[in-house]
């Protein structure tokens, strides 16, 4: 199988305070830490896990200025074969359909058999792995928990859906999945494996390389714009009790009775 | 001397004579022991090295303290005492034995000083006491069983019937010489001829008496059987030493020659290399045996299956998979496995997590060193565990539950994943010093993450700034500049991302250009201390209040209540691993009115809370958490209030405290805090 | 301008859900004036009864009856959608597990502007639209602005648009199935095989009346004790959030939200639980909500009935504790 991963690098949603900055422009971005996105981390310890059972390789690719760079060495270190770093100035500002327009050239430049992207990123969108798919004329399935490789040309796929419940499909390849996280553990990545990664080549591809300009994938061709940031507003929320313990406790078990919260 | 009974190598035995016996057997034993060394020690030349030649004069005082004088030996008293009998008699007898041997090719033969009335009576009564204690130690390991002894099933059978067969053996070279030496004597006495020294009450003495009836000619039997047996049993017990757990008699004080000389410190990826250098070696750690060191492998050979190790082990006793002597039996076994003393060495390598030990049971170690402090033959296994998890980490087979902290700290310098910018919030109105901002000091407060990040450590650290300022010492913290010491992270095996943390902090220290460091964890004292090079010295705040106090610098108040009852409990790097055992308590009992008392297991055997860094994140599978059971232990001591030296103990054992339903009958508080409640305040 | 609006219809068993009234509060709020036809995918008595019921709110119903689409599979229903919409068409889908299969791959196919995961809008002026998203987990809002040129796909957010409470409609039910399937049949290279149940296990807390649920403020497996100690006390069920089924603190059966299980209890406490809208979106019916955190910032504050600002390590216990005694007192 030879699998290809789509992944960004974000802010880490763990280890930072998100806040906005002073003009409501972005987040604040000093101070911030970035990793891999948690969904595409998951996403390729999957791939790797098949590439080991059934041969084959896995390639990581990002779209996204230099600052890219270091997830695609953490992936490699990780275990992937190998890496590609989509950058452009011309793609700055490319939405999500804009970013399936420039992952579905890369595509088109290599062979693969699956594609994958986690479920979403930082913008919670959820919209790259599905367009990519209509664009390839590719199966399609979306948050995914349990991959089986059946033979060459389908897998059996688990998608989580609500009330813990699972849907079975099967799926002819090539297609495009989006990986839910918990699908398996991913192992850890060593500092000392990322060391060695940063000596790695990884091959730079162009807008040119790919045979697109700004009208195919530039940001200006997105329809959908990113106005400003904001708080969401807070409405009146609860009323917080106060005084010593011993009140609080008092009048919180008067306040469950009546309500029958104690049976 | 005339003798009545034909001498061992005077006789003819089945046509053929003593003395051709006699060589035949020490031939032949002696070049299959020699044999079996030399196989035993092949997976030594093709393990790692490890330098442990220096400083010799050390290591020969130690060779007496631990290996000649027993000294940890005593510290299971019954056990202790039956092994310094035995191991008094091996040394003694040992002449005895060359001696007895020897005379069978040169008749007569005798070691200068053997001969002589005051070897005879040290070696009778030795070789007496050598077969009471055998007979007891029998009776004890057979019939009473010590709990420490037991074996889990998952490991197989018991190992007393090999214990007791070698007691027999024991016994039985005992009996042999005496039978062989009485035999001697009752021949004389009925000859009428000289016969040597018999001293009463001896083994000897009583064979003697109970073969006054028999006739010569059957105590010439005896004479020679006694005498081949001895010789037979002698070299038998010889080439059984390399078999298992006995190789101790031969590998035991090699062993404590060679110890580890430095308490708390860990050691090297490889010794004879750079850590620069340790980012382009093809693997990392101990993944196989022969990854680890000569000695580590020595080690398991050196194991007397004893169980001390295990039985002060705090994981074992809570029921985590972690068992010491498990580790040194199976490693041991596993080398005897891949290189047998017949037949070929294994060739692929096999890794050891998998398939000879399980991950829960590496990463299951809290390192508080309670086996190593223990153990008689002083085999080392934190060094063990840090470089088999050194090999996991290389792997990648890290425990969800261990990466996200450790993610944490390569992003934010602390296992919490808060801000850099917070790590001076607990100071809240204070009037701390962060230094590198225009502020310079004499003293640097590390503070280290627990103590920054925690709610209730954080308390340590204001009470810290308090008893500082009391004590007239000039001092600042680094705050935002300052990462984690990085003491778990090098200790669970992460070491290029340890090396990237003593990095930082060394840079942010030298920076400040402060002349000394205090802390108030211990585990940045001994990473400080021991993990990190080229900074000013540290102490922990232990120590520096007893100065102050000594020097009227601080002064305290009568307790405030003085119907308490505290007892202090030891911390595993302030105590065991760095020895400070008596600043702590001379700060307590300086307190007008405070009423101490010691649990059983304190100093060296204080009971860790497991909670040391990394360990406070892993999710072991365990049936009771260390900090309930240290709890217990202060309650059986009669205390209501336990006084601790380190955030992380503090936090484990408040959490006991709060599991075990005790809120408001038990209390905790950090050594810090206690003095600040009573310092004398000055106008 | 008008465009037409249509809303993809969810409904189990027969009867329509939630969101399917939600969809008309979001669709007057892009344009008050227009009428929108409900689009609902089945087969036999559900399909029927789903769209008998639906015409009660929306003045038309498309029904779209085919065996393949017994389970609703999104691959499917893309194409069919793609056949039957008009173009330039504004689709509005909830934006959960099918809807986030559907849509992306729908847009595309429809070649219009895609909007996912959308908490509100302002009304649609020259064929354009401002609305509300959140960004890095609800963190923070965004204004986003779209281009209407081409129609829309917008997946909206569940829960948060008012249900439509009018009923008395009294549309029409259009049944648009031989139209759609007239010499064509949808071909997928995806196939629906079955749905695994999540196991049954020992208690179904969709069916308890008082759910004590815990977060991450409980920090530590070992602590769950206190979490059981306070059900047992008021004779409530213990639920949780995603992160303690995760860790595997606690099986799946007990998560309360979109990817575990939807309750609708007379009381819900919230114990260390910060409140993201997946878990909340599983709490139904209007519960009598106690929310106790350490973090005064945290969301479930925002929809809590009454809220404590303290450790739950500490605090319960405590409670428990007088509970206990209050009990013993009777």
């Amino acid at each position: 199988m030879d699998i290809l991963v789509c992944v960004k690098r974000v802010p880490d949603p763990a280890e930072n305070e998100i806040r906005l900055n002073a003009d409501g422009t972005d987040i604040e971005r000093d101070n911030l830490v970035y990793s891999v996105n948690e969904w595409d981390n998951y996403a390729v310890e999957e791939a790797i896990r098949i590439r080991d059972r059934t041969g084959g390789s896995v390639t990581v690719v990002t779209v996204d200025n230099e600052e890219g760079d270091e997830v695609l060495r953490r992936e490699l270190a990780m275990g992937a074969d190998r890496a590609i770093h989509v950058q452009d100035k011309l793609f700055e500002g490319a939405d999500g359909e804009g970013l399936a327009r420039i992952l579905k050239a890369e595509i088109e430049k290599g062979r693969y058999d699956l594609v994958f992207t986690g479920v979403q990123a930082d913008a919670g969108s959820a919209q790259v792995g599905g367009m990519l798919a209509a664009m390839l004329d590719w199966p399609f399935a979306s948050i995914v928990s349990h991959l089986e490789v059946l033979d060459e040309q389908k897998i059996r796929i688990h998608r989580e859906v609500a009330g813990g419940n699972q849907e079975v499909y099967e799926m002819d390849l090539p297609g495009v999945l989006s990986i839910q996280t918990g699908i398996n553990e991913p192992r850890y990545v060593p500092i000392r494996g990322i060391l060695k990664a940063s000596s790695l080549d990884i091959p730079i591809h162009k807008a040119s390389d790919l045979g697109l300009t700004a009208d195919t994938a530039g940001g200006s061709r997105a329809r959908v714009k990113r106005q400003d940031y904001f708080l969401p507003v807070m409405g009146e929320g609860a009323e917080i009790l106060k005084g010593t313990a011993e009140e609080i406790i008092e009048r919180l078990i008067g306040l469950l009775k009546s309500k029958g919260g104690i049976r | 001397m005339q003798t009545a009974l034909i001498s061992p190598a005077e006789a003819t035995i089945l046509g053929i004579s003593g003395v051709g016996w006699s060589i035949s057997i020490l031939v032949i034993g002696l070049s299959l022991f020699a044999y079996f060394v030399a196989r035993r020690l092949t997976p030594l030349l093709k393990a790692g090295a490890d330098p442990r030649l220096d400083r010799i004069p050390e290591r020969l005082v130690r060779l007496l303290k631990y290996g000649i004088l027993q000294y940890r030996q005593p510290r299971y008293r019954l056990a202790g005492i039956l092994h310094i009998i035995i191991f008094a008699g091996f040394m003694i007898l040992s002449l005895r034995s060359v001696t007895l041997i020897l005379s069978g090719i040169v008749d007569g033969f005798t070691l200068p000083g053997s001969g002589g009335r005051f070897y005879t009576c040290l070696k009778e009564v030795s070789a007496t006491a050598v077969l009471v204690v055998c007979l007891a130690a029998m009776v004890r390991r057979g019939l009473f069983r010590p709990k420490r002894y037991a074996v889990p099933a998952k490991y197989g059978k018991a190992h007393t019937a090999e214990a007791l067969a070698v007691l027999t053996l024991i016994s039985g070279l005992m009996l042999c010489d005496m039978t062989f030496e009485a035999s001697q004597f009752s021949a004389n006495f009925q000859k009428g001829f000289q016969t040597g020294l018999l001293i009463p009450g001896t083994g000897t003495w009583l064979t003697t008496r109970a073969f006054n009836p028999l006739p010569v000619s059957s105590l010439q039997s005896i004479h020679l059987v006694a005498y081949f047996l001895h010789d037979l049993i002698f070299f038998l017990f010889l080439c059984f030493l390399p078999l298992g757990k006995h190789f101790h008699v031969v590998t035991s004080l090699p062993n404590v020659f060679l110890m580890k000389l430095d308490k708390g410190t860990v050691k090297p990826v490889k010794w004879d290399l750079d850590e620069s250098k340790i980012v382009d070696l093809q693997s990392v750690g101990a993944k196989n045996l022969e990854d680890l060191t000569w000695k580590h492998i020595l080690d398991f050979y050196s194991c007397a299956d004893c169980g001390r190790c295990s039985d002060q082990c705090p994981a074992n006793s809570v029921g985590r998979p972690l068992s010491p002597r498990f580790i040194s039996l199976k490693c041991r076994d596993h080398a005897f496995k891949r290189y047998p003393l017949f037949g070929r060495a294994a060739k692929e390598k096999t890794p050891l997590v998998g398939q000879v030990l399980e991950e829960d049971e590496i990463w299951s170690c809290t390192t508080c060193g309670a086996c190593e402090n223990e153990c008689p033959l002083m085999i080392e296994y934190v060094d063990k565990i840090v470089d088999l998890r050194r090999g996991l980490i290389d792997d990648g087979l890290v425990p969800q539950s261990l990466q996200k902290p450790l993610k944490s700290i390569e992003k934010r310098g602390n296992p919490y994943g808060k801000l850099e910018t917070k790590r001076a919030d607990w100071i809240q109105g204070l009037p701390v010093k962060v230094l590198g901002q225009g502020e310079n000091c004499k003293t640097l407060y590390f503070v280290d993450s627990i103590t920054c990040f925690d709610d209730r450590a954080q308390k340590i650290a204001r009470s810290m700034a308090r008893v500082l300022d009391a004590a007239k010492m000039d001092f600042g913290i680094l705050g935002a500049d300052e990462r984690d010491s990085g003491h778990e992270v090098k200790r669970f095996g992460e070491e290029m991302l340890f090396l990237a943390l003593k990095g930082k902090n060394t840079k942010a220290i030298l920076n400040t250009g402060v002349r000394n460091i205090v802390t108030s964890d211990p585990h940045a004292f001994n990473a400080l201390r021991h993990d990190y090079q080229g900074i000013p010295p540290v102490e922990h705040i232990s120590q520096l209040m007893e100065r102050k106090i000594k020097s009227g610098d601080i002064q305290l108040k009568n307790v405030e209540n003085s119907g308490n009852i505290y007892t202090y409990h030891d911390s595993c790097y302030l105590g065991r691993h760095n020895g400070i055992y008596e600043a702590p308590r001379t700060v307590i009992d300086a307190i007008p009115g405070l009423k101490r008392v010691e649990m059983a297991r304190c100093r060296d055997r204080s009971f860790c809370c497991g909670g040391g860094g990394l360990a406070m994140f892993y999710e072991p599978t365990e049936e009771k958490r260390m900090g309930q059971v240290r709890v217990d232990m202060a309650r059986q001591a009669g205390a209501n209030v336990i006084v601790t030296a380190c955030p992380f103990c503090l936090v484990q054992i408040e959490d006991g405290i709060k599991t075990s339903g005790l809120e408001g009958e038990m209390e905790v508080i950090d050594l810090v805090e206690l003095i600040n409640d009573h310092l004398v305040c000055r106008e | 301008m008008s465009r037409p609006i249509y809303v993809y219809l969810t409904h189990h068993d027969g009867t329509i859900d939630d969101s399917a009234l939600e969809m008309i509060s979001a669709a007057s709020r892009i344009d008050p004036d227009i009428s929108v036809t409900a689009v609902a995918f089945g087969f036999g008595d559900d399909l029927a009864a789903a769209c008998r019921q639906a015409a009660q709110y929306y003045r038309e119903v498309w029904k779209i009856e085919h065996e393949k689409l017994t389970h609703p599979d999104a691959e499917v229903i893309r194409r069919v959608l793609v056949r039957i919409l008009p173009k330039g068409a504004i689709v509005l889908i909830p934006h959960e597990h099918f809807g986030m299969d559907l849509s992306p791959g729908l847009s595309i196919l429809l070649e219009t502007a895609y909007l996912s995961d959308v908490v509100d809008f302002e009304a649609a002026k020259d064929d354009r639209i401002r609305a509300v998203r959140q960004e890095y987990n609800g963190s923070v809002s965004t204004h986003v602005d779209c281009d209407l040129s081409n129609g829309a796909v917008i997946n909206v957010r569940p829960g948060i648009f008012k249900k439509e409470e009018g009923q008395g409609v009294n549309g029409l039910v259009i049944d648009k199935t031989e139209e759609t399937f007239k010499d064509w049949i949808p071909e997928t290279r995806r196939r629906f095989l079955e749905i695994i149940k999540a196991e049954a296990g020992e208690v179904d807390i969709t069916q308890s009346e008082i759910l004590v649920s815990v977060g991450r403020g409980i920090q530590d497996q070992e602590n769950l004790e206190i979490i059981f100690g306070l059900a047992r006390a008021v004779g409530g069920d213990v639920s949780c959030s995603r992160p303690i089924v995760d860790a595997k603190w606690l099986p799946r059966e007990r998560q309360v939200g979109n990817s575990g299980k939807t309750v609708k209890p007379k009381v819900y406490m919230a114990l260390g639980i910060s409140g993201s809208f997946q878990h909340i979106a599983g709490i139904k019916g209007n519960p009598f909500i106690v929310a106790i955190n350490k973090n005064p910032q945290a969301p479930f504050f925002q929809i809590a009935d009454v809220a404590v600002v303290a450790d739950i390590l500490d605090f319960l216990p405590r409670l428990t504790a007088k509970i206990n005694e209050t009990r013993e007192k009777k």
